[in-house]
């Protein structure tokens, strides 16, 4: 069947197949590969992703259900070359380590903050409840999206120095 | 200081002050994990990629009649189906573990376990190559299995492997420590003896990214690119080279960014070989990507252990011996990952952190028709179980003479003076200060106002519990005199090439699954050598591209490769300290080194910096005699011995009446894993490792019906600790150099794993008092807290 849907802002139109779920479609078909895909049972969250600006666990959401909507993933938090604040504080708070649940949890943080941008502890932690990180322990995740809330909703530009590690000669 | 206190004072200092070495540093890793872009090994997209699936058998023991898979051969998408008996015609049904044990790829005669592989469908799409699973039609005939530890070795427990020549029974294998009679001995004449019987249940690492690997084979050039989520690609590599008959150079594995390991992507899984196969039948890139129930039902468990556990003491407390005796499970196959020598890991530092007299461990380790594994979950090769048993014993003993848990420890800690310190089982414990990192810990949780706090409540009819542990580890295998895994010692090489611009790349034989190498290691080096971290390029996870080495699990990539990539900067300062000479126009002896510049004694004004040496090391002039061109090191390094890392954990809890529910309030943690490379990266691994200990002691386990069925095949009905579940962290630190390591580093990704769980678990029993318990077992689920408090706490099934 043919399925259109916004993802990130762009319209997006693929013949799939109608079971395919929605994480399948934007890593598989879109090449999206910062929504990941963990455990099939709603259970761990690192598949999360928007659809029309709330949160959804993608694996459990069938592509043709996200047709006509939009959809938004961790490709998108970062506007015209800076970072959400949430990004942000991520990488300030060490709320990362393997980065597997980190794409969930920062599209969760960012709808929190949406609705409320000064929640406390146990806001956060309830928010991010669904979700599971095997890491960090959550302690650095609660202060990154406190960092977040403390920095508005644009990010400064992160420091130059700091480069992503790439090839070496 | 509290590591929050330190943040404070770093943060003050200047946010934008990195450091020239050591120190609080943010990740150079995470600029692209926070835009989605990490490459994880199910990003990876090849070329006419196919996509491969496994089938899996549905009952613990079976002997396989037929299988027949015309039907999928038919489904117009399958371009291969490929059985056991197909891999038998190739020589590849069968693989070694890495015990030294053989396990099936594809199961030929008889399945063993719930879950294990029987055939594999390569086919277009991930979706297609399910659908043909459906196809395959397996005919059993069911065997009764064996799934209680206690009855494998009955006479009339059906035999599981009898793949091996003349076995008759399900015993694995025997391993015994310390000095027995000697023991004994302590124990008839002690005025105390405590007995527990203690199990740590069969767990799971459970990585956010399951297990997965996308195989290329090519077969003009016979060469095998394999991507695949491995903590240890060298290791596997030469087990592929091995398996397969081809050179080393003909295979490379990469191991792109790993979604977390824990010990779980350590062994060489049937599903990798699957992928290799498959690439090299359809002659296309092959992606296996396994799903969670699989990555439960199949991949390596941990603990596993029954254990009787006593204890001997005086009257006044000094404790004099303890001595276990343990039933391991160790599933279908033996694929414990553990050095050669050591079949138990390391369990014989089950002896703690005391000054004993004698001890002595006694271990028979069964086959049952379970999963095979044995050791993962940050364990440090089984020194979670130790731990756990001894921290348990020594607070059983406390409940026994009604003494305080804190008081009996410092009574009996290891002495600053004695180390390095030798245990009744052998170890050689490096350094340590245990009564200060427990004083430390006493004053963060404020435990005396604690103490206050329980008795008030107490008289409330409220449950608060206060848990104390403290634990050695011992990590960093290891020195390669007695130490290796299927014949590859367990040290680590290191290379370092500094450029003519003075930016540096290090290659590293470790590889990272979360724990920010890319950082840690770029700082050992800039300690070293002076150029700025952010300068040098931290290499890891491709064969083709790094030195051979064991790679990162048991939490040895500092204490063995940390130490390899700082001998290796030292090295490579020694050279550029002789260019220097030639370029200052003085001797050696006259340079003293400013990290980052060597300048002449007694003269700030005459320096060079280790830029403008890398550049002369490249460019044109002369060069002191017998110098080569260059700035470049090379070394394998061989600890001389394990690292023993420490700490004093306190744990708060509220036990709801009424409920049975366990509400962990706080929980104080003070490490001392020596010196201490970047603070914020130990402290995110101290919090990661303690939820673990929250998950293993209140929630976790991995659980079998009688028939064999695996109860806990997914995460509804494994429950991982949410951020719900865990209260907010409370750290601290002393540092006890390792007086053998280069820089004094220990390891410390294991430590809070280790000894959270006994911390818990000795609060909710300190919890339970009043209902007169004195040991209740792991998981501590609301129903088996309420048995405790009916007065029949039950060992987990």
């Amino acid at each position: 069947m043919q399925v259109s849907m916004t993802v990130n802002g762009e319209p997006v139109t693929r013949d799939i197949e109608a079971r395919m779920l929605l994480v399948h479609f934007l890593r598989d078909e879109l090449g999206l590969t910062g929504t990941h895909w963990g455990c099939d049972t709603s259970n761990c969250g690192t598949c999360v992703a928007w659809l029309d600006n709330e949160p959804v666990k993608t694996c459990t959401v069938l592509a043709a259900m996200a047709g006509g909507h939009e959809v938004r993933t961790v490709e998108g938090l970062e506007q015209d070359g800076r970072l959400d604040p949430v990004q942000e504080g991520f990488m300030q708070c060490h709320g990362l380590q393997c980065g597997f649940c980190t794409p969930g949890m920062m599209m969760t943080a960012r709808a929190l903050l949406d609705r409320d941008p000064d929640p406390s502890e146990e806001t956060i932690r309830e928010a991010l409840s669904g979700q599971i990180c095997r890491c960090t322990g959550y302690s650095n995740i609660v202060r990154s999206v406190q960092w977040a809330a403390a920095h508005g909703t644009t990010a400064e530009p992160e420091e130059p120095t700091i480069e992503p590690a790439g090839s070496a000669s | 200081m509290t590591i929050a206190e330190e943040r404070k004072k770093v943060d003050h200092v200047d946010n934008d002050q990195k450091p020239l070495g050591h120190g609080r540093m943010l990740r150079k890793e995470d600029p692209r994990f926070v835009r989605g872009l990490g490459r994880y090994c199910d990003d990876v997209q090849l070329t006419g990629m196919l996509h491969l699936a496994i089938l899996r058998s549905p009952v613990a023991h079976a002997r396989i009649v037929s299988i027949d898979t015309s039907a999928a051969e038919a489904h117009p998408k399958v371009k291969a189906v490929v059985t056991g008996a197909a891999l038998a015609e190739l020589g590849l049904a069968w693989m070694p573990t890495l015990s030294n044990d053989v396990q099936a790829v594809l199961a030929t005669d008889k399945v063993r376990f719930q879950g294990q592989e029987v055939a594999f469908v390569v086919a277009e799409d991930r979706y297609a190559a399910r659908d043909a699973l459906e196809l395959i039609d397996v005919e059993y005939d069911v065997l009764p299995p064996v799934i209680d530890v206690r009855k494998a070795l009955a006479a009339d427990a059906p035999v599981i492997r009898d793949d091996l020549e003349g076995k008759i029974d399900n015993h694995c294998f025997d391993w015994e420590a310390g000095d027995e009679a000697a023991t004994a001995a302590v124990f008839e004449r002690a005025d105390v003896v405590v007995t527990e019987d203690i199990v740590y249940p069969r767990v799971h690492p459970a990585p956010m990214e399951t297990c997965g690997a996308v195989a290329d084979f090519d077969r003009v050039e016979g060469r095998l690119t394999l991507y695949s989520t491995s903590q240890a690609p060298h290791a596997h590599r030469t087990l592929y080279a091995i398996v397969a008959g081809l050179p080393e150079h003909k295979i490379r594995v990469i191991s792109p960014d790993i979604g977390g390991g824990f010990g779980n992507k350590v062994p060489i899984y049937p599903g990798y070989v699957c992928a290799i196969v498959g690439s090299i039948v359809t002659n296309k890139p092959v992606k296996w990507m396994e799903d969670r129930t699989e990555n439960l039902i199949s991949t390596g468990f941990a603990r596993d252990y029954v254990m009787r556990g006593e204890i001997a003491a005086t009257r006044d407390g000094k404790i004099l011996a303890v001595r276990t005796n343990v039933l391991a499970d160790h599933g279908a196959f033996n694929g414990t990952a553990a050095p050669v020598k050591y079949p138990a890991g390391f369990f014989g530092v089950f002896t703690g952190s005391y000054d004993l007299e004698a001890a002595h461990a006694k271990m028979t380790a069964v086959y049952t028709n379970k999963a095979p594994g044995g050791v993962a979950y940050a364990c440090s090769f089984r020194i979670t179980e130790a731990v756990y048993l001894v921290e348990r014993l020594v607070d059983c003993l406390a409940y026994d003479l009604d003494m305080d848990p804190v008081e009996l420890r410092m009574k009996n800690f290891i002495r600053p003076e004695q180390f390095p310190y030798t245990t009744k089982t052998g170890w050689v414990y490096d350094s340590g200060e245990y009564a200060t990192a427990m004083n430390k810990a006493l004053e963060l949780a404020g435990y005396e106002e604690l103490r206050r706090e329980q008795a008030e409540r107490r008289a409330r009819g409220e449950l608060m519990g206060i848990g104390v542990a403290f634990f050695t580890e011992a990590v960093g295998a290891g020195p390669r005199k007695d130490m290796d895994i299927l014949g590859l010692g367990m040290a680590d090489g290191c290379e370092l090439r500094v450029h003519p611009t003075g930016k540096a790349v290090v290659r590293l034989s470790v590889q990272s699954q979360g724990q920010g190498h890319e950082t840690t290691f770029a700082q050992i080096v800039a300690e070293e050598i002076g150029i700025p971290p952010e300068d040098i390029d931290v290499v890891h996870g491709d064969t083709d591209n790094t030195p051979f080495g064991l790679g990162t699990y048991g939490s040895r990539s500092t204490p063995v490769s940390g130490a390899a990539a700082a001998l290796v900067a030292r090295k490579v300062r020694d050279k550029a300290r002789i260019i220097a000479s030639g370029m200052l126009e003085v001797s050696v002896a006259d340079l003293e080194w400013q990290k980052g510049a060597f300048q002449v004694k007694g003269d700030p004004g005459r320096s060079v910096t280790i830029q403008q040496i890398a550049m002369r090391a490249h460019g044109a002039g002369d060069l002191p005699d017998g110098i080569e061109g260059g700035l470049e090191a090379q070394i394998c390094y061989n600890p001389s011995n394990l690292t023993y890392p420490f700490g004093a954990y306190i744990c708060v809890v509220d036990v709801d009446p009424g409920t049975a529910q366990v509400k962990v309030r706080r929980f104080i943690a003070v490490d001392d894993c020596g010196t201490r490379i970047n603070p914020m990266i130990i402290e995110g691994q101290i919090h990661g490792g303690l939820t673990d200990g929250v998950g293993m002691a209140l929630m976790e386990m991995i659980s079998f019906d009688e028939d064999g069925n695996c109860l806990s095949g997914s995460l509804m009905d494994y429950l991982i600790p949410t951020a719900l579940e865990v209260p907010d962290w409370e750290t601290g630190f002393t540092v006890t150099p390792s007086p053998h390591h280069p820089i004094g580093a220990k390891g410390v990704g294991e430590s809070a794993t280790v000894g959270s769980p006994p911390a818990i678990v000795n609060a909710v029993v300190d919890a339970l008092k009043p209902f007169g318990i004195r040991h209740a077992d792991m998981p501590l689920t609301p129903s088996r807290v309420w048995d405790a408090m009916q007065g029949h706490p039950l060992p987990p099934i």
